[in-house]
């Protein structure tokens, strides 16, 4: 296999052409089979059934527990990234929609959620958990059909962190007097949720559930890209019977996002996304007394020392990059090998490229998914191809993708400068930057070389370097000997501007709360 | 307030050569002297910065006056490139100031209160002068500064614990959350209480392991400066508090905009800046620290229970949180 692809790697970068289906998966060249030489297995396909997802053709917003055409009369298509087939329409929401929106959310935090017991919102989130439990190969397929991610991803990763989000906040309901000794905690009001493509019901849970466990109402707007999941979670709320209201679901175009955040009765901002998005919603709360919480894009540092378990750390790096084809703020997207193991390791995770399956994302046997949207796509082909011109070696592996649907193969970088665009921008998709180091404190002068400060990965055996990296790394994650582990009591968010406020744990219950009890 | 330098007045200065009143009576040129009248030393307020005491690089001052109008002194006008020397010296003093003991830390910050409490009847004086305080409640300000030093002294070892966390993740990994310093937090300090409303927005950030750079009180300067000059002769190293004095509608804009500054404190941010500030100030996503809902400059200090507290440290703290796995 060639290991150097710039002559043609262009070619590498637009939809595959008829010659690369059908060629099967290369072999490692370190398996020393030859040139051109396949792997000596196929896959079987091994898909998940849809089945048991029912779609219907149209899906109105969810305020007030009832689902409500738009007063726009307009209707937007929310497809599968992996055919491009539409899969409903997607009803397009209003200013006037918004403000029914909030003040069914007012009302129902008046009249009703804010004078019910801890206790008793707990058994509502509870039933919320289970029910999501009850219904996780549902929400999977859903979330892969809309979203692009692998079926084992959604499987194992979204459906039931989601779940269990849940029901860990579910619990926190009636204890905030402990978690927050000698004040007053008292909820905040109504919350505005703004939440991203990529991780649309895990996201969905990290807004709702630590609000209504503190005893806020919420209007949630899902991306337009992955609206299916939130207003299938409508129906969840139902099936709960949770008093109408307490949760609203509105679906529509970012103008629509900018109007709920900049809605007078709105008391909290809570916004997953990117920066730039971030910082444009900074600007509209401006001056008013909305508390805000921003949870903004990343540029994460993977670093690997020469003593790093290698095995471990060639996955940790793939699953670091190629989770959620990359589309995570947290992706570990900068690569940093020590010097004197370079070579031996970036030949290794080459190797480990090739095998990555990419394709259908209902396969279970799938590693990598669809691009979430066309939009992103182009993003990832336009900085693939910055990479290029800025003097990056590329190399892609050689892998079969479908004809239809948007896919991007798992792209890797050498010889990339520090201020190359690469490095420096979020990408937000499989493509990872790698660089090298020689000393610790040259690790920690390049990883810090970024304006985000999401997370971070130390790869090491040696505990006392891990401690010191740790400390010396300016990002709100640092995974240690493992990559992009989430979990509800684990607190989530950002130095610099990767954001502000953290999601997850006793700390994320802090977003959601006047600890002075409204005084 | 702008220059006047066509009718500056004489100017009347508290003086701590008159004896043991608090408030000095006016020492104008050309008052009738007594036996050997002895004219008194006058101070130069200057900027704090790096540890040292510069004036302003554009040599500019405005005149600070008695709430009843009287001249007190002049202070200095600071520039742009006053605010941009601050807040590069602070961040130099990050890695140094974070890096020390949260014992240590807390050690640096006791020995302020050791100082000032030297100090206490100078402090009084200046402050009387400047608010318009009576005797009483001029030192009952100064004395509440002072132990308002102490007891953020006291969380430097104490806030991790309180705000870090070990969190019981549902796979075999060690995961816990610790806080660690913004890095260089930039102070607007509140206008009517010229020192304790300086010192209770100051010490959350600096115990925490910030670097701070305070616009002081822009009719009440003068105390901050003087607790410049304590803390000179203190063990805060260089870098880690710079007090900067000017016009408010100068100045705040460009600290707000700064790209260098991680975090804003807008107490002493005039209501009509507020949307302005908070909108330059998310151009680099700085956590903004303002008053909450309702809390304007009659906000009483002096009230321990609401005006001292471990949420404000941590207002200037990140929360950092590590995974590593639990095996053989």
């Amino acid at each position: 296999m060639a290991t150097k692809r710039s002559a043609d790697a262009p070619r590498a970068l637009i939809r595959p052409k008829s010659e690369d289906v059908g060629r099967g998966t290369p072999a490692p060249s370190s398996w020393a089979l030859g040139d051109g030489q396949q792997v000596p297995w196929e896959y079987a396909p091994a898909p998940e059934a849809r089945d048991i997802v029912q779609l219907k053709s149209r899906y109105g917003l969810f305020i007030g527990g009832k689902e409500v055409a738009p007063r726009s009369g307009q209707w937007f298509t929310t497809v599968d990234p992996a055919t491009e087939e539409p899969l409903a329409e997607i009803a397009r929401a209003t200013v006037e929609d918004v403000d029914q929106a909030v003040s069914v959310a007012r009302r129902a935090f008046k009249r009703e959620w804010s004078t019910l017991p801890g206790s008793e919102r707990a058994k509502y989130l509870f039933r919320i958990a289970r029910i999501l439990q009850e219904r996780s190969r549902e929400f999977a397929v859903l979330e892969s059909l809309d979203g692009g991610k692998p079926i084992k991803e959604s499987r194992d990763v979204d459906v039931p962190l989601a779940a269990a989000h849940f029901w860990y906040y579910a619990g926190w309901a009636d204890k905030l007097e402990y978690a927050f000794p000698n004040r007053d905690p008292k909820p905040l009001g109504v919350a505005a949720q703004i939440i991203p493509w990529n991780f649309p019901l895990l996201m969905l849970a990290w807004k709702i559930a630590p609000a209504l466990a503190a005893g806020n109402t919420v209007v949630l707007k899902p991306a337009s890209s992955t609206p299916l999941s939130a207003l299938f979670f409508a129906d969840v709320c139902r099936q709960a019977d949770l008093p109408p209201g307490v949760v609203n679901i509105i679906t529509g175009p970012g103008e629509i996002g900018l109007a709920l955040v900049k809605h007078p009765d709105v008391d909290k901002v809570a916004f997953t996304g990117s920066t730039s998005v971030g910082k444009e919603i900074g600007r509209a709360v401006a001056g008013t007394d909305k508390a805000l919480t921003l949870e903004l894009g990343g540029k994460a540092a993977n670093i690997v020392f020469d003593d790093a378990p290698m095995d471990q750390a060639i996955e940790g790096v793939v699953n670091g990059i190629f989770f959620n084809q990359g589309e995570v703020c947290c992706a570990g997207s900068r690569l940093f090998v020590q010097e004197s193991i370079a070579e031996p390791f970036i030949e290794r995770l080459k190797d480990r490229l090739s095998t990555l399956r990419v394709g259908d994302p209902l396969d279970k046997n799938t590693d990598v998914g669809a691009i979430n949207n066309a939009a992103q796509l182009a993003k990832i082909e336009e900085l693939v191809e910055a990479g290029i011109e800025e003097g990056g070696e590329i190399y892609q592996p050689a892998c079969e993708l479908p004809a239809r649907g948007w896919f991007f193969r798992p792209t890797l970088f050498t010889n990339v400068a520090q201020s190359s665009r690469i490095a420096q921008e979020e990408i937000f998709g499989p493509v990872l930057a790698v660089l090298t180091f020689r000393t610790p404190a040259e690790a920690i002068e390049k990883a810090n070389n970024t304006a985000y400060g999401l997370s971070a990965g130390v790869w090491t055996e040696k505990g006392s370097r891990i401690l010191d990296m740790v400390s010396k790394l300016r990002a709100g994650v640092v995974w240690a000997n493992t990559f992009n582990r989430f979990d509800p009591t684990s607190p989530f968010g950002g130095y610099k501007e990767s954001g502000f406020g953290r999601e997850g744990g006793l700390h994320g219950l802090l977003a959601y709360l006047d600890l002075d009890g409204g005084h | 307030m702008a220059d006047q330098p066509e009718s500056r007045p004489a100017l009347r200065r508290t003086s701590r050569s008159t004896g043991s009143t608090c408030r000095s009576s006016a020492i104008a040129p050309g008052a009738p002297s007594e036996a050997v009248a002895r004219i008194p030393v006058r101070k130069t307020y200057k900027l704090y910065v790096g540890g040292q005491f510069p004036r302003s690089e554009s040599g500019r001052s405005y005149i600070v006056r008695t709430p009843d109008g009287t001249p007190l002194a002049n202070a200095v006008r600071s520039s742009r490139k006053d605010v941009r020397d601050a807040i590069r010296t602070a961040r130099g003093a990050v890695a140094g100031w974070s890096g020390k003991t949260a014992m240590n830390r807390g050690q640096v910050l006791y020995r302020v209160a050791e100082l000032m409490e030297g100090r206490r009847a100078q402090f009084a004086e200046e402050i009387a002068a400047a608010e318009g305080l009576t005797p009483a409640a001029a030192t009952a300000a100064v004395d509440r500064s002072i132990d308002r030093w102490v007891w953020y002294a006291g969380w430097a070892d104490k806030i991790s614990q309180v705000l870090g966390t070990v969190n019981p993740v549902a796979a075999p990994y060690f995961n816990f959350s610790i806080p660690e310093p913004t890095g260089v937090v930039g102070i607007v300090a509140p206008e009517s209480s010229s020192l304790l409303g300086l010192v209770s927005r100051m010490a959350p950030a600096v115990v925490g392991g910030n670097a701070v750079v305070v616009l002081a009180s822009e009719g009440r300067p003068l105390p901050a400066v003087t607790l410049g000059e304590v803390l000179a002769t203190s063990d805060v190293p260089p870098g880690v508090i710079n007090i900067l004095t000017g016009l408010r509608r100068e100045l705040v804009p460009i600290i707000a905009s700064h790209m260098d500054v991680n975090a804003l404190d807008t107490w002493g941010v005039p209501h009509d800046m507020r949307a302005a500030v908070e909108t330059a100030a998310i151009d680099n996503v700085k956590r903004v620290a303002r008053p909450p809902r309702g809390v304007d400059e009659r906000f009483d200090w002096l009230d321990d229970r609401r005006a001292q507290r471990p949420e404000w440290i941590a207002s200037f703290l990140e929360i950092k949180t590590v995974w590593h796995p639990i095996g053989m």
